[in-house]
């Protein structure tokens, strides 16, 4: 259903260039002190690639994607996508916040349209929420104000507001972190399909070991405080990939270990 | 205890397929398909009461002034009879009955009080309380006069607080979007706001061409300062994330102002619309009785300074039921914009 309108809508994904990112912002109870959140951050991504960053809490990933989307402006170093500099938001690159951040005054219906809208876009392009609604399964609450629906349905209606714009790149904070373990693995085989079809870049921040694998290209790692990219860990596993696969499962417990290996190394220091 | 309860069971489940069918969702409450008697009683025996101490009452009173009064209680038992007699086939007026009922039979068992305090024993004096029948008699006497006033009210307080909203909103997202603006109008917002409107009234009558002018600007000036401060504050603090997503969907300033800042600061705004309202209706009967000549705030002073005290109460009970519902249409209009904050707002 979707894959049809992405022939119709050929979007291709752009790549992205880090180029010695930093960003700090003041520390609350101390003046002089800053957070330090981004440390030289450099990282090429290709186009369509689907690269994964985890770390632990406070190590910057948020900051990254706002300053990927235009949302904020690094310190010192320069986002690139394609050739160009990054310097304000856009619609090419959609973020889908950690917080789902609907409009609660506007239906599910409506929150989907509202890029469309934004765009002066609805017109032509109103025929395509319903595809997006039933992507999300979300059609019987089309009407629905957003303080009706469950945290995980809040995140899904945030998924298809950012998706309908078609980006060339899409930033997803933790999007899928509300969602049960089973309505998580759909999802999570949705946003692949769209990544397949569309050939979108994204840059994909998650928590979740296995979803990273199971995912991603290629998996970041940061460190917090400054935040920083520990390592790139290329994934190589076939897709479609097996969840239970012995490599799969190899996989996962060496990049365990990998994290694990990082926090002691950061207690002793 | 347990016996009533059966009973409303019983009639719920054989009727709730129906019901259902007809309300959607909504589950209906034993209570609505069954009225009990206290409920639908109350009414004809409060007026049953009225009638009595009337009667009593009106021993020492002469014939006219009763008679309109004896219609008024009629009517009211004759509506609250059929009201009785129909309600158990129109569930509507079912519903309406058990939410009214006691409110209403409460409003005429406080007109007997009334009654009985003034015509009756006579213990306040007499010209400065008239009683209920009194009152009544003055409003049906003076009709004409009094709907004139009511209209020439409604044209001043709609054509003042009009004018004071579209020039706050204009104002107030001014002053909660753009930084110079906010820089500076903020201090002679806060400088002129807090003067009551009313204090300008003896400037506003020796600047002023006319008076019906001035008293549409005080009003609109009353309206102003809360509907601004109300509608900056609220725009203003716009939830960062909001205009942050708006902005990743492409939205240019014109989206962020109209879709984004105002909607969320609407809950904001429509309480600036309250106090405005407050605040006009005291700056309209204000301005009514010191320069307007027309309107019931005149009607007021007007019959006072013919010491003609029933027509005072008169215009005051119009001036009841005619600010309050105003203020009831404002409440529809919220509950219809903040659709989307039902169970969040409880005011
Ligand atoms: N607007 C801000 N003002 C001040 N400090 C900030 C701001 N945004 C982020 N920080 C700081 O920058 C650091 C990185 O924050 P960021 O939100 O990017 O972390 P994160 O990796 O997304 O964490 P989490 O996994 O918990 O979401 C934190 O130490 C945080 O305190
Ligand atoms: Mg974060």
């Amino acid at each position: 259903m979707v894959t049809s309108s992405a022939q119709t809508v050929a979007t291709e994904g752009a790549s992205l260039r880090f180029a010695g990112v930093s960003k700090d912002f003041p520390t609350p109870d101390n003046v002089e002190a800053r957070t330090v959140a981004l440390d030289n951050v450099s990282l090429s991504i290709a186009a369509g690639e689907l690269v994964s960053l985890v770390g632990p809490s406070g190590c910057g990933k948020s900051t990254l994607l706002r300053l990927t989307a235009g949302l904020d402006t690094p310190n010192s170093g320069e986002l690139y996508i394609g050739t160009e500099m990054i310097t304000g938001p856009s619609a090419e690159r959609g973020l889908v916040f950690q917080d789902p951040n609907l409009f609660p005054w506007l239906t599910v219906r409506h929150n989907i349209e509202s890029g469309l809208v934004a765009r002066g876009k609805l017109h032509e392009k109103r025929h395509e929420v319903a595809e997006f609604m039933r992507l999300v399964g979300l059609e019987t609450f089309a009407n629905a104000y957003p303080h009706h629906l469950s945290g995980g349905m809040a995140q899904r209606v945030a998924l298809a507001r950012a998706l309908i714009n078609h980006p060339k790149v899409l930033l997803l904070d933790e999007p899928l972190g509300a969602l049960d373990a089973f309505t998580r693995m759909r999802m999570q085989d949705e946003v692949l399909r769209l990544w397949q079809a569309r050939n979108t870049t994204m840059l994909l921040v998650t928590h979740d070991i296995d979803e990273a694998i199971y995912m991603s290209d290629r998996i970041v790692i940061m460190t917090p405080r400054p935040g920083r990219i520990e390592r790139t860990i290329p994934i190589t596993l076939e897709r479609p990939r097996q969840r239970n696969s012995p490599e799969f499962l190899r996989l996962r417990g060496e990049i365990l270990e990998m994290l694990h290996f990082a926090g002691a190394e950061k207690a002793t220091a | 205890m347990s016996n009533p309860v059966q009973e409303l069971k019983g009639p719920v489940q054989a009727s709730s397929p129906n019901v259902k069918a007809r309300r959607g969702v909504k589950i209906a409450t034993p209570a609505a398909l069954r009225l009990p008697a206290n409920i639908f009683l109350a009414i004809p025996l409060a007026v049953a009461v009225a009638f009595g101490v009337h009667l009593w009452a009106s021993k020492n009173q002469p014939a006219p002034e009763t008679n309109s009064y004896n219609l008024f209680l009629g009517a009211l038992l004759f509506l609250s009879i059929a009201a009785a007699a129909v309600q158990p086939f129109w569930s509507h007026l079912r519903r309406w009955m058990q939410h009214m009922c006691p409110i209403i039979a409460a409003a005429i068992s406080l007109l007997c009080l009334w009654e009985v305090i003034t015509s009756g024993l006579r213990w306040l004096p007499m010209p400065y309380f008239p009683s209920p029948a009194g009152v009544l008699q003055s409003l049906v006497d003076d009709r004409a006069l009094l709907f004139d006033s009511t209209w020439h009210s409604l044209l001043l307080l709609l054509s003042g607080y009009a004018l004071g909203v579209a020039v706050a909103l204009v104002t107030g997202v001014c002053i909660g979007w753009f930084a110079p603006a906010r820089y500076w109008g903020m201090p002679l917002l806060k400088v002129i706001g807090p003067i009551p409107a009313t204090a300008w009234v003896p400037l506003a009558m020796v600047v002023s061409p006319s008076a019906m002018f001035s008293a549409v600007g005080l009003i609109a000036l009353a309206v102003w300062f809360p509907v601004t401060m109300l509608t900056a504050s609220g725009i203003s603090n716009t939830r960062a994330s909001y205009l942050d997503v708006a902005r990743t969907l492409g939205a240019g300033p014109w989206y962020l102002i109209f879709r984004v800042a105002i909607p969320a600061a609407m809950p904001n705004i429509f309480i600036g619309f309250f106090m405005g309202l407050g605040a006009s209706f005291l700056t309209l009967v204000v301005a009514e009785t010191v320069g307007v000549k027309s309107g019931l705030g005149w009607y007021v002073s007007w019959a006072q300074g013919w010491a003609e005290y029933g027509k005072v109460y008169a215009a005051l009970v119009i001036m009841a039921a005619f600010f309050s519902t105003i203020m009831t249409m404002l409440f529809k209009v919220r509950d219809r914009v903040l659709v989307w904050q039902k169970g969040v707002i409880k005011w």
